[in-house]
């Protein structure tokens, strides 16, 4: 065992890039959840994010548009989501569902001709001294531009939800969309937003595998990342911070597993390779002990005329 | 109950039909574990089933199932080939061991073939190239072309093939550089381009300038060329997109004259139940081209490896090795025999950590 072989400011800096995905595509179904419209779809809307972002990126040459087309992409396929609970008044976990396998399906058509091609490098972001300072620069200043992007987000929507009366209208939306229809709030129109919205956070999560975290196309590559932010946004009892906290968690710990491996610690490897499960969900389930509870309205169908 | 017989004798001989109908024409299946166009294991199978194609043309006609699960789902993608006619069925995974010798057991009329598996029947054969001959001229290079004297492996699945794999590939860098240290990460997956990138990627964190892999997608070599000065090599298909550099050599798996002789056996009734294990001699490993990032000096030795594992001059395992806890597995000049590596559960002496379980 040769645990000084690990670098932490490298591990730092690793963490920060596996943890991004997850953490997109969970702010995006937190603003959902928030709006009181569950969608199991998150995997379907990233693997489909990460192909259009991958095949637009590999036509144009250029890795930020590549982003801006995974965004709408995963926003299109959310749309679907939209026609079948807010307009035909579907089952929304049996649509959530139908959606994460039509996005699989559909990823692995559009992807045909993309497998093995190497798409164009996304830059990382390179300030002339701040990025050469010896811990800060690696950890802070020498990521990709969607990684900060990821972070800004979280941010926003934390003082959005917080602060504005953007925030209070989607909570009220959320919480009881009945009383909100009363207070005359378009409850259909405020979920269709969040739900493009979550759909964009998740194309963008996926994108940001195809192109920046693996990089290539491969089938079905999202494995289940999609899964792990819905059980985040839960575990992080709708918070978005802690939404970035059980992120980092998890891709800390996923991160470290290798390392410890690779450091040759004589810990079996198949509870090295569960332990970011375990551990995320051990940590979240703590601090959701302050009884914070899901919004009112979540899964509940909404029509005017009830 | 009744229905249920019904519907299985109409199902029966629904398939007994088709393959009374399809009579003329030798039907040939292919069972993949990853996509086609994976650019590695998959593929290179692939490439041996258009050769079969190329071959006898519209004598034969093939049909290939990607994509398909270890395990139970295997058993059903099978049945469902034998069903439909099927007279020679490779299957290409070793996690297919078991449903191979389960619907074989089924179908006593159809020919199957287990790629690196051990278990054989009267219709069952087993067939396996010696990747360790080609890890041989790997490890040489590698442990000749570090810097840092760190080697980074990305391990599948700890059984017998991936053990064999990493002892040759060690045995033969501490042969070139007694220095060198192997790192392990076990993925436990043939194919996660996310996780073999994440383990590349924590590898090269450590320190490893080399990175040997034993998945099958490219992704570690992205992980390699973004670090800069990272080398890595072909797995299964040349991987040539990456060359010359990360990519220095390729491990090459050739198929193609395997599946056009056994095509060729079952179309002429000669096909017997048979235990194939080739190497660098009958052509079934072959080594990609070594690029010139790769010194000349190195490259001469590598290729004069090359050349004495297919002569037979050479053994890849020649003693003296040792076991890892020190105890003597091979005496000085003695050879390892085939039963010994097939069922290969240990590391030789050198390698660090334990091999899971």
């Amino acid at each position: 065992m040769d645990l000084s072989s690990i670098n932490p400011v490298l591990l730092v800096a690793s963490l920060m890039v596996a943890a991004t995905p997850i953490l997109l595509a969970a702010i995006g179904e937190l603003i959902v959840e928030k709006a009181g419209v569950l969608n199991l779809g998150v995997e379907g809307m990233m693997i489909v994010g990460a192909i259009c972002g991958f095949a637009i990126s590999v036509e144009t040459g250029s890795p930020i548009v590549g982003f801006v087309g995974a965004a709408i992409g995963g926003a299109l396929l959310s749309y679907l989501f939209v026609i079948l609970t807010q307009y035909a008044l579907a089952n929304q976990v049996a649509s959530g569902l139908a959606l994460t396998l039509f996005g699989l399906g559909l990823s692995s058509l559009l992807g045909q001709g993309y497998v093995g091609v190497r798409p164009p490098p996304t830059p990382q972001l390179d300030l002339p001294v701040l990025s050469d300072l010896p811990v800060v620069g690696p950890i802070l200043f020498s990521h990709d531009p969607i990684l900060y992007f990821g972070i800004l987000l979280t941010a926003a929507v934390w003082a959005m939800l917080k602060f504005t009366r953007v925030g209070l209208i989607l909570r009220a939306v959320g919480e009881n969309h009945d009383a909100a229809h009363a207070l005359g709030y378009k409850v259909v129109r405020i979920r269709t937003l969040a739900i493009l919205f979550g759909g964009a956070c998740a194309g963008l999560g996926g994108a940001y595998i195809s192109l920046i975290r693996v990089p290539q196309w491969t089938e079905g590559m999202t494995a289940g990342a999609g899964w792990i932010a819905l059980a985040l946004v839960v575990f992080a009892s709708w918070k978005p911070w802690r939404a970035l906290l059980g992120a980092y968690l998890f891709g800390g710990i996923t991160v470290m597993q290798l390392n410890l491996q690779a450091a040759g610690v004589a810990i079996p490897v198949e509870y090295l390779a569960m332990s970011p499960y375990l551990i995320t969900i051990l940590v979240l389930v703590v601090l959701s002990a302050d009884k914070s509870s899901a919004p009112a309205s979540l899964g509940r169908i909404f029509h005017a005329s009830n | 109950m009744k229905l249920t017989t019904l519907l299985t004798s109409a199902v029966m001989a629904l398939g007994l039909a088709t393959s009374a109908y399809a009579e003329d024409k030798t039907k040939v299946g292919f069972v993949y574990v990853g996509p086609v166009g994976d650019g590695g294991w998959t593929f290179t199978h692939d490439q041996g089933r258009k050769a079969v194609e190329a071959e006898f043309g519209d004598a034969v006609e093939t049909v290939f199932v990607e994509n398909v699960a270890e395990g139970p789902d295997a058993e059903r993608v099978l049945t469902q080939m034998a069903l439909n006619g099927a007279d020679l069925i490779f299957t290409t995974s070793f996690g297919f061991g078991e449903a191979t010798i389960n619907v074989a057991s089924r179908f006593p009329d159809v020919k199957f073939e287990h790629a690196t598996g051990y278990q054989r029947a009267d219709n069952v054969s087993t067939y396996s190239a010696r990747f360790y001959e080609g890890r041989a001229v790997q490890g040489h290079i590698a442990g000749s072309m570090t810097e840092s004297n760190i080697i980074g492996y990305i391990a599948s699945y700890p059984i017998p093939e991936v053990i064999r794999g990493i002892n040759s590939a060690y045995l033969h860098a501490k042969k070139a550089n007694p220095d060198v240290e192997f790192r392990i990460v076990w993925v436990y997956t043939w194919f996660d381009p996310a996780k073999e990138a994440d383990a590349a990627k924590a590898l090269i964190e450590q320190g490893a300038d080399v990175i040997l892999q034993h998945t099958d997608s490219t992704a570690p070599h992205a992980a390699a060329q973004e670090a800069g000065n990272v080398v890595a090599f072909g797995q299964a298909s040349d991987m040539s997109q990456y060359a010359p550099f990360p990519r220095v050599s390729a491990i090459l798996d050739v198929w193609a004259p395997y599946y056009i002789a056994r095509t060729q056996a079952v179309m002429d009734g000669t096909w017997e139940s048979v235990d194939t294990w080739h190497g660098i001699s009958e052509g079934m490993v072959g080594i990609g081209e070594i690029t010139d990032a790769v010194p000349a000096e190195v490259k001469a030795e590598a290729l004069a490896l090359k050349e004495a594992l297919r002569t037979g001059a050479y053994h890849a395992f020649t003693g003296p090795i040792n076991k890892q806890d020190g105890s003597v597995w091979l005496a000085d000049g003695e050879v390892a025999d085939d039963a010994t590596l097939a069922g290969m559960t240990f590391y030789i002496q050198g390698i660090e950590g334990e091999i899971p379980n």
